[in-house]
């Protein structure tokens, strides 16, 4: 192997004068052999990224040129009529509002199972409950939907009834007695499917809060729960954002559970327990077989808006995180 | 406000590792008590029972008696909790909080005890807390900024503000230097000076000078051997230990001969 340093060939530079021209550092076939791969699995992903959105594109324009109806704001799905008459506000309604709801009831249920594992639970405990709750991520997603439409969808009548009752009078949780195959059902079932995830990644980030600024919160007179307040969830206030993020985005992209539960429908209801709506995922599951050119072309239009929907809330979560950047220095 | 510790027959536990065995002294109110002695002999553990700090290490366990003037650390119905309020602590390593601003960081004790506190009063017990640790007049312009963008000696003093702000009676030091320069070092014994007129101060170090600086009384702290628990050898006026100490091994391991 040549040892000599490659500056050991080029002559010394004159005191005063120029600095050589060019000096190359010596490198290494290993590096160089490093460098092409990683450099070149990066133009890969880029390559790949754009050849999608052109597809994407280019189909769903193809698609929306023979639209006869609003794309945005439509209430029908009619793509393989002649003419084809389809809009995505009702699947851009179904998506949202099922997605929020899964996020309201799973991210505070997951960071209290998370905080439950890594602060109050005795070992012996805290081992056994965080390999249950990996093992729930792994179910496949069909699994949940057959447990949500031969279990869920016939036990929530009840639950439906008393919140009729109690808050009924702000209509959005206005009941009529029928099976329950809502957006709140796929709520529901979404919370369920998001949770495993966003309390393993919320768990990993509070094993990690620094010792010693727990031990601080201590030393100062705080009870665990004060220990917990100013030192772990400061800590670990990004990383839950993203596990978030994460449930998020597997709630607006779930596609067999929700197709599974839901009883589709073209129309908004204002209440939330009324069976019917439809969102992104499950709107392309459903129609893809039967559809023709321009309906596939169609429902490839919505999987692009489903597509921008998620670097959105992507990009609004980084803003979030990076909002505080200061402090988590 | 500050109090005597009264320290008898205490033994402390990690597990069934007995780490501290069988110690009794006195630590005056109003004074800086160092604790010296080699690694691993157990002076931060104890340091640790003074405030049940130990205890929040897994398996860590206390037995003995800690009086702070009439009242027993460690008697049946006493809440670990009102014991670390009453007496402080400030750690080896610098912790401010860091997603907390230099002002939040002090009043963060204040705010723990409960009953809501008055804008204008916290902002005064902030201001008193960085005067007395020698901090205000480096950070009054920016009070907002997180703590954690302030020098390694900085931080430091804002933890003893943040420690003071609660009015302890007794502030514990766990080698509260020994990451710091020296510049840092003198500003934080010079601190140490004016800190005992309210506080009965425990400070553990391994520069000895840094304890013939400081402290006026000095106990010494040795193990017999590897695994064995830590025991106190002699406490006694710092200028005694470090000129005529009644024990051999307290004068060896000074003047650097041990073994």
């Amino acid at each position: 192997m040549d040892i000599t340093p490659a500056t050991a060939a080029s002559p010394p530079p004159l005191a005063g004068g120029p600095a050589p021209a060019e000096q190359k550092a010596t490198t290494r076939p290993g590096d160089r052999i490093f460098l092409a791969l990683s450099r070149g699995s990066g133009i890969l992903l880029l390559v790949i990224m754009a050849a999608i959105a052109v597809f994407l594109t280019v189909r769903a324009t193809n698609a929306l040129s023979h639209n006869e109806g609003n794309f945005f704001t439509t209430f029908e799905w009619s793509a393989n009529s002649t003419p084809p008459v389809f809009g995505i506000a009702v699947l851009a309604f179904g998506t949202v509002v099922s997605s929020l709801i899964a996020m309201l009831i799973a991210v505070p249920v997951a960071i209290g199972i998370a905080l439950f594992i890594s602060h109050y639970a005795p070992r012996r405990l805290s081992t056994p409950l965080s390999y249950v709750i990996d093992l729930l991520a792994a179910v496949p997603s069909i699994v949940y939907g057959l447990w949500g439409a031969l279990f869920l969808v016939p036990h929530l009548g009840g639950l439906y009834g008393w919140l009729n009752d109690y808050f009924g009078w702000t209509g959005i949780f206005e009941y009529h007695d029928g099976a329950a195959r809502s957006l709140f059902t796929i709520g529901i079932l979404l919370a369920i499917m998001i949770l495993p995830i966003v309390t393993s990644v919320s768990r990993e980030v509070f094993l990690q809060a620094p010792k010693m600024h727990e031990e601080a919160a201590l030393a100062l007179g705080a009870t665990r729960w004060e220990v917990i307040r100013m030192s772990v969830l400061p800590f670990g206030r990004s990383g839950v954002i993203s596990a978030s993020m994460l449930g998020l985005g597997r709630a607006l992209g779930e596609t067999m559970a929700v197709a599974t539960v839901l009883s589709p429908s073209f129309e908004i209801g204002t209440s939330l327990l009324d069976p019917g709506g439809g969102t992104f995922a499950q709107n392309i599951a459903s129609s893809f077989k039967e559809s023709g050119e321009i309906g596939k072309d169609a429902l490839i239009a919505s999987g692009l808006v489903l597509f921008v929907l998620t670097l959105l809330v992507n990009g609004a979560a980084r803003l979030i995180i990076a909002r505080r950047k200061e402090y988590t220095a | 406000m500050a109090k005597r510790i009264d320290v008898s027959g205490l033994n402390a536990y990690y597990g069934s590792h007995k780490a501290i065995d069988d110690i009794s002294m006195t630590v005056e109110p109003r004074s800086v008590t160092a604790f010296i002695g080699p690694s691993g002999c157990g002076k931060s553990t104890f340091l640790r029972t003074l405030n049940r700090m130990h205890e929040v290490t897994p398996g860590g366990r206390v037995e003995g008696k800690v009086m702070l003037d009439d009242e027993n650390l460690y008697g049946p119905g006493v809440d670990p909790v009102s014991v670390r309020r009453t007496v402080g602590m400030v750690f080896q390593r610098p912790n401010p909080f860091p997603t907390m601003s230099i002002y939040d960081n002090v009043a963060a004790g204040v705010r723990l005890n409960g009953d809501r506190v008055r804008k204008a009063e916290l902002d005064g017990i902030v201001e008193k807390s960085l005067k007395g640790a020698n901090l205000w007049n480096e950070v009054k312009d920016r009070l907002n900024k997180p703590g954690a963008g302030l020098s390694g000696g900085q931080q430091q003093r804002l933890c003893i503000a943040r420690a003071i702000a609660v009015e302890p009676q007794v502030l514990l030091m766990d080698e509260p230097c020994s990451a710091l320069d020296p510049i840092s070092t003198l500003a934080i014994e010079d601190l140490i000076g004016e800190l005992k007129e309210h506080f009965t101060i425990v400070i553990v170090t391994h520069n000895m000078q840094q304890a013939a600086r400081v402290s006026d009384r000095t106990a010494f702290f040795n193990l017999a051997g590897v695994g064995q628990p830590g025991k106190l050898v002699e406490i006694d006026d710092t200028e005694r230990i470090f000129s005529n100490p009644s024990v051999q091994a307290t004068e060896d391991y000074i003047s650097g001969r041990f073994g």
